[in-house]
């Protein structure tokens, strides 16, 4: 039985070492990495010189040396004499600040518009349907220019303000609104309000618990509206209403006390609202055509009532198809509100890589840490993407 | 007992159940609750109509030499929009500082892109790739030499002198081109066996995916020359195109590996089994159908990236948007028609992009196939 073809001297020999894949691999990334490793150190290189040349100093020691400018919105105590890294601080505090805002009003617009836009209501859905086309399609920087001037061309001057109340006043620096005084006393109702948080944690595992064992339901969802509502209401007033307002009044020249919203976070924060919901009413009407009719129809058939069905069937694998497209808009709000320097909202970007970037000139360090900042953000949303994926992906067979 | 052999005329359809009124009872007022609604949005829309269309069309000031035509007497502007404002200096808003006498080299070099362009929609179109081919190699040096001029007898202009809608397409279209080459050689490297390859490409395109569009003009307007030896000097639009080109192929890179990983695994393994080395069976066999397939993501990453290049608007270039902004809207001779710049620049910006969104969503119909994988 012996078949040439078989013979294991005739077998071809190993094929030369620059034919071999995987020494070609080898050599091509050894050569690759070396090229970077040139490409990195000329740059460094030029860099040193350059700033040598330029008298630049170089490192993190501006971070500690004093501002010298004052910003417009500053959630914690600044002012010029404190330090470029508390300028910092301050910026990053004002981006999260809108986005945090942005995040919430473009959340809202955008599920009410993504479900009107589905409604069988021809005028609704039409009227949704205009405005996803209309605003998606306009460059935000515009969006945002235009609001922003129509707020400060459009409203009056502080002493003709528009108010409501008395206590709420709308001009061209803003929008006044009386701020709280916390008084001792305040600190129960903080206390009611965890109390109520816990304790609704606490109801729905109990309830769920019971329903397992004994198939009775318990109205879970008034009760937990009670403890979080009710309980710290009722604590509030039997302490006494332990809070003030500060109101603003209008003076001659100038409204005293109070709170401002200035008109920059306004005008930025309508534009990114307005802008992002026409994105996110668009994932949220895939996410609820995605759901088959057979999913509900299967629901009302064994007996769910249509609120039951929507809660406890559509929802949840609507929410599947929508959080992952959902979460990268969010990302791209928070990249957005960049713009902000635009119009002059004192957020990262022109705290720091416009006002500081100008009086330190120290281009390197700061662009650096500012993209640091945004990198690590964006890092932390699409870990929590991947393992929101990876936990509700759908495991079939 | 009635009987009949003849087939009975068919009855119309009950009045209630048809026509206009039918209708409105179905899609306007089918319940309390869209009762309610439709009363809302039409008094809404009653509200907001009528005075946008009698502001932007019957009262609007179309042509005037000077803006004293858009003001009453007492110097308050009238109701109606001034769109005099754009038309007096409309050339302005489409070459920037273009001088006039060689305004016909970018007309010239768009109209050949615009007629190059248009035979690659018809379905027949013989020897397509060919075409494909010149206008992405070769048109771009045929138009850089065209509209910056230096050589067959064409005077230089500056690309500072560049602006208006044309800057913003030449920002936009040079961008695409070159993320589309780079995106791909990032996607295919994401997709390599070759371990550092790999990560190099995924750190690369995660890197500039992390980081906003702003911030990356910045370091590119404030950190390339930085980069450079002492000496060397840059073009600020070129300085902004790498900036723009770097951001925007980790984008392409994106939506290409989406395609790369669209192609089943029996044509990589069939390339390999015909004995093509990889580049070839990568040119041959999966770019191929994979870009076919990623047509649509393209256009709508291109769409992005126009509505990004207004950006370039806070690096000091003169992009439609600029060129309204900080050139006719510091013009002291018209000041107070912000607004009507803006809903122009708006308006065109909003035609580029809806058209474009409109065709990649026909095309995505087109190519769609019906079968996954």
């Amino acid at each position: 039985m012996s078949d040439p073809r078989h013979n294991s001297s005739e077998l071809p020999s190993k094929p030369p070492i620059w034919n071999d894949p995987k020494y070609r691999a080898m050599f091509f990334q050894i050569l690759l990495v070396s090229a970077l490793a040139y490409f990195f150190y000329t740059i460094v290189q030029n860099t040193l010189d350059n700033m040598t040349a330029r008298g630049v100093s170089t490192g993190f020691g501006f971070m500690s040396e004093p501002a010298g400018f004052d910003i417009l919105q500053t959630l914690i105590p600044f002012d010029s004499t404190y330090s470029f890294g508390r300028s910092f601080l301050v910026g990053v505090l004002n981006t999260l600040l809108v986005t945090g805002l942005g995040i919430i009003f473009a959340t809202l617009l955008g599920f009410i518009i993504g479900v009107a836009r589905l409604s069988n209501n021809w005028l609704i859905s039409k009227i949704a349907t205009v405005y996803i086309e209309t605003f998606r399609n306009i460059p935000l920087l515009i969006q945002i220019i235009f609001w922003y001037s129509l707020i400060v061309g459009s409203l009056p001057a502080v002493r003709n303000s528009f108010s409501l109340f008395d206590s709420f006043f709308l001009n061209q620096r803003g929008i006044n609104i009386p701020s709280p005084i916390y008084e001792s006393g305040f600190i129960y109702t903080g206390i009611a309000i965890i109390i109520g948080i816990i304790g609704s944690f606490v109801l729905k595992w109990w309830a769920r618990k019971r329903q397992e064992a004994t198939g009775q339901q318990f109205p879970v969802f008034l009760s937990i509206l009670c403890l979080i509502i009710l309980l710290p209401l009722l604590v509030f007033f039997i302490t006494g209403s332990p809070i003030t307002w500060d109101v603003p009044k209008l003076g001659r020249f100038n409204l005293q006390g109070g709170a401002t919203v200035i008109p920059e976070l306004v005008g930025l924060l309508i534009a990114l609202t307005i802008y992002t919901a026409a994105f996110i009413a668009e994932i949220v009407r895939s996410g609820i055509k995605a759901v088959s009719h057979g999913q509900s129809e299967a629901a009302l058939s064994v007996g769910l009532t249509p609120g039951q069905n929507l809660r406890l069937v559509v929802i949840p694998q609507a929410l599947r198809v929508i959080i992952p497209p959902l979460t990268s808009q969010y990302l791209n709000l928070f990249k957005n509100s960049s713009l902000a320097a635009a119009i002059g909202y004192p957020d990262l970007v022109a705290v720091f890589m416009g006002t500081t970037l100008n009086q330190t000139g120290q281009a390197v360090e700061i662009v650096a840490v500012t993209m640091a900042v945004y990198l690590l953000v964006s890092l932390l949303i699409s870990m929590f993407m991947n393992w929101y994926n990876a936990r509700m992906s759908l495991v079939e067979r | 007992m009635y009987v009949t052999d003849k087939i009975l005329p068919e009855l119309a359809a009950p009045s209630n159940s048809k026509g206009i009124v039918h209708w409105f009872r179905v899609n306007l007022f089918n319940g309390p609750f869209n009762t309610i609604f439709t009363l809302l949005a039409a008094y809404v829309l009653y509200k907001v109509l009528p005075p946008a269309i009698e502001w932007a069309f019957i009262d609007a000031t179309w042509f005037a030499e000077t803006s004293s035509e858009c003001k009453l007497e007492n110097g308050d502007r009238k109701d109606g929009a001034c769109w005099a404002f754009i038309t007096n200096r409309f050339d302005q808003t489409m070459y920037g500082f273009y001088p006039e006498a060689e305004r016909w080299r970018p007309n010239l070099a768009g109209i050949m892109l615009v007629l190059l362009t248009i035979p690659l929609f018809f379905e027949k179109m013989p020897k397509k790739q060919w075409l494909g081919g010149f206008i992405l190699l070769v048109f771009p040096f045929i138009a850089y030499f065209l509209i910056r001029g230096g050589s067959f007898g064409l005077s230089i202009v500056d690309t500072g002198k560049w602006g208006g809608l044309m800057l913003t397409l030449i920002i936009s279209l040079v961008g695409i081109l070159f993320a589309l080459f780079f995106g791909t050689i990032l996607a295919l490297g994401r997709r390599s066996n070759m371990p550092i390859v790999k990560s190099l490409s995924v750190v690369f395109i995660e890197f500039w995916r992390g980081v906003p569009l702003i911030t990356v003009l910045f370091m590119s307007s404030v950190m390339l020359p930085l980069f450079l030896p002492e000496g060397t000097t840059f073009d600020k639009l070129a300085r902004a195109m790498i900036g723009i080109i770097l951001f925007q192929s980790a984008y392409v890179a994106e939506v290409v590996r989406g395609g790369l990983q669209a192609i089943p695994k029996g044509q990589y393994e069939a390339a390999a089994a015909m004995g093509l080395s990889y580049w070839k069976s990568m040119f041959l066999i999966i770019l191929p159908q994979a870009m076919k397939l990623v047509i649509p993501g393209l256009v709508n990453t291109f769409i992005a990236l126009f509505k990004d290049t207004t950006l370039v608007l806070i690096i000091g270039l003169f992009d439609l948007l600029a060129i309204i902004e900080n050139v006719l809207g510091a013009d002291n001779a018209w000041l107070g028609f912000h607004t009507e710049g803006l809903v122009f620049a708006a308006f065109v910006f909003w035609l580029f992009c809806f058209s474009m969104s409109r065709y990649s969503m026909a095309l995505e119909r087109k190519l769609d196939t019906g079968h996954r994988n």
